[in-house]
């Protein structure tokens, strides 16, 4: 892209600024001795040509929506259409959750996306000894199809996309959406949306993990296969680094963990027997938006141009869809601080522009209370309008990549690049990822980075506003959202209802078929659709899976 | 030769956040303790019985998912009716400020939230214990 003698030329004049700067520094010394971020990246003090001398256009970025599509995964991009304004939702009861769905719906979301309560995420109905205590709390508890149906109510399937964070029972949740649509009248290929289904970093970053990693890839396979087949628009898995961030990782370690899984996820697609332009172009990604801004827009551009590569590269994809990293983006809920709460609003507003200006496909952005709470109706609504002010008031959206040729940009996403390539390799040689976690190696990985960023706020090298500088008398939080006690009782009396109600012998015949497929390589998909259209509840098709399965048991370290 | 303090760090109930828990770990074995983690999952009836097998002078209970009111005090009744009145539990995770008197009266202080310094856990747990001696 440079000329050999425009680059001496560039060198030869930075090298005598840097002189002259270097001189002045002894009286005026910069603010630290070293730029770094959370990934190690040492920023310069200033980027010019000679930073990606060797910077190759056509190889390295191309066109929007071409390959290796580091400047986004459509030609428009946001000037066609704005991403999808997605908030993460549910807490108590399916009814009180439907109403805040209606709420975001009214205001201007332009996509659903259901928390799910503990209990359901681990596939235990709301009256099992395990669950007590945790009914409705961080997510709305769904026990069966009736949960659904209330949850649902006055929503058409065919109008609104839902991403349901689900993941070891992520079968058993989209077997009940599929079954809910068919209730609408909504077809199977009518409908849209994402399940997490993610299990690899269940196991090294969040926790609700199932099955043991074989039983439950099986599962995960099955649903690409099924999916492929007959719920074509569905996203059939969100590989989330998400998470891997929020347990400590810094970002390149956010980015390599997730590719990782994800290679891990294909190898076992293939394995199976399916053809990788079949599943590849459904597959979709999850990342966090941290505080550093450029290093975070970098993030986006290089696991996009990381993953193009390997798609075609590694797997032979032909399509383009197979080879086009698709995103969610949620703001870093580990950022947000209980110290001063209001200067939240203006972390998760940086947070958000930074996926924007890096291509998301959809963004959730926190709400300030929630280091103290799950958000309450207008703090959710402040998070939502901060979407609606990047999209529709600061111009961020009106040309694609925007930041793409950047020395800056541009050398960050060559430097992150480098560095995924090098931690994918080390996991390819310890075997992958479903070995590196089973070893533990990732956890570890994660663990110690986690220390080191609290470490560094303790020493005041990471400041953080409110907590170690800038620091007031605190006033009690007031106006908290609280869910209401009695959610765990009446969900338990629901259920109790509802497994009188049903036909037994039924139950105990889609069970019984349910369990002997799970003896056999048969794909799981259509018996769970079955058992949960005749109101099997989740705790019963999940301990059908545990029989047969066993349970994972994690390494405990630290 | 003193004794080190001997401690639990433990996840009651079903949630994975765990990143403050393992911080909390390193950190009080950093300033010389003895830590056990019990992992993720743990029953309140577990984690007693880890508490009495390891002999530890104190459980730290860490949960995110606001099931504390419902966790965290049948860790301290069922210490106590072991015998193991001694044992000092203490808290940490999303604990509304509201909820922290009615934990307090339970038995279990203090409570950690959100933003709180590791020294400052160690140096209350120092502290503590200087006075047991």
């Amino acid at each position: 892209m440079f000329n050999v003698d425009e680059i001496l030329k560039i060198k030869a004049q930075k090298a005598e600024w840097e002189k002259k700067t270097a001189a002045a520094l002894a009286k005026r010394p910069e603010r630290k001795t070293g730029f770094v971020t959370s990934s190690d990246l040492e920023f310069d003090r200033c980027y010019t040509p000679d930073n990606i001398e060797n910077f190759n256009y056509i190889d390295q970025l191309g066109m929007p929506g071409e390959y290796p599509y580091t400047r986004g995964v459509q030609a428009t991009m946001y000037r066609g259409r704005h991403w999808t304004m997605r908030q993460y939702a549910g807490f108590g009861s399916a009814s009180e959750t439907n109403q805040r769905f209606k709420y975001l719906l009214e205001n201007g979301v332009s996509g659903l996306s259901c928390a799910f309560d503990l209990p359901t995420q681990i596939g235990y109905d709301s009256d099992d000894m395990m669950a007590k205590g945790e009914v409705g709390k961080v997510g709305v508890a769904i026990d069966s199809l009736a949960d659904m149906e209330v949850l649902f109510d006055g929503i058409p399937l065919d109008k609104v996309s839902t991403s349901m964070t689900i993941n070891a029972p992520a079968a058993v949740l989209l077997a009940m959406y599929v079954a809910l649509a068919e209730k609408q009248g909504v077809p199977p290929t009518a409908i849209n949306g994402t399940i997490q289904n993610d299990i690899l970093k269940e196991y090294s970053a969040r926790g609700t993990y199932i099955f043991p990693p074989k039983e439950s890839m099986r599962l995960i396979t099955n649903i690409f296969e099924y999916c492929a087949k007959e719920v074509p628009n569905w996203n059939t898995i969100s590989i989330s680094g998400y998470h891997i961030r929020e347990a400590g990782a810094s970002a390149v370690q956010e980015i390599a963990f997730t590719l990782a899984d994800g290679i891990a996820y294909v190898e076992a697609a293939l394995n199976a027997g399916l053809k990788i332009d079949e599943f590849a172009p459904r597959l979709s990604f999850f990342f966090n938006a941290h505080l550093n801004f450029f290093e975070e827009i970098a993030k986006y551009r290089a696991a996009r141009r990381i993953w193009a590569k390997l798609m075609k590269e590694r797997f032979g994809a032909t399509k383009e869809k197979s080879m086009m990293l698709r995103f969610h983006t949620q703001t870093a809920g580990c950022t947000l601080t209980a110290q001063q709460p209001d200067v939240n609003v203006v972390r998760v507003a940086f947070q958000a522009m930074s996926a924007v200006l890096g291509g998301t496909q959809s963004l959730h952005t926190n709400s300030k209370d929630e280091a103290l709470a799950l958000p309450t109706e207008a703090s959710a609504l402040l998070a939502l309008r901060t979407q609606q002010v990047i999209g529709f008031e600061t111009g961020a959206a009106d040309t694609v990549d925007p930041l793409g040729g950047s020395y800056f940009i541009e050398a960050l996403t060559d430097e992150i690049e480098a560095k995924v390539m090098k931690y994918i390799e080390h996991i390819d040689k310890l075997g992958g990822a479903v070995r590196a976690v089973e070893i533990g190696y990732i956890q570890k990985e994660i663990q110690e980075s986690a220390y080191k960023y609290q470490k560094a706020i303790e020493s005041g090298e990471q400041i953080v506003i409110g907590v170690n500088k800038f620091t007031m008398p605190e006033e009690v939080p007031t106006g908290l959202l609280k869910v209401d006690s009695t959610v765990e009782e009446h969900q338990v009396a629901a259920l109790t209802k509802l497994k009188e109600s049903r036909d037994k012998a039924k139950i105990r015949e889609v069970l019984s078929e349910l369990e002997a497929a799970a003896k056999t390589d048969a794909n799981l998909m259509p018996f769970i659709l079955n058992a949960v259209k005749e109101y099997a509840t989740i705790g019963e098709i999940c301990n059908i899976l545990r029989g047969v399965f066993g349970e994972y048991t994690a390494p405990v370290m630290f | 030769m003193e004794r080190k303090i001997r401690a639990l760090i433990a996840k009651p109930g079903l949630d994975g956040h765990d990143r403050g828990a393992k911080i909390i770990c390193q950190a009080l074995r950093d300033a010389g303790m003895e830590v056990i983690y019990t992992g993720l999952r743990q029953t309140p009836a577990q984690i007693v019985a880890a508490a009495i097998q390891e002999d530890v002078d104190v459980v730290g209970l860490s949960s995110l998912s606001g099931a504390h009111n419902h966790l965290f005090p049948p860790v301290r009744q069922l210490l106590n009716e072991q015998g193991a009145e001694d044992i000092l539990v203490f808290g940490g995770g999303v604990i509304p400020a509201e909820d922290i008197e009615g934990l307090k009266e339970a038995g279990i202080a203090p409570i950690f939230t959100p933003g709180t310094s590791t020294q400052d856990v160690v140096d209350f747990l120092f502290d503590y214990f200087k006075d047991k001696e």
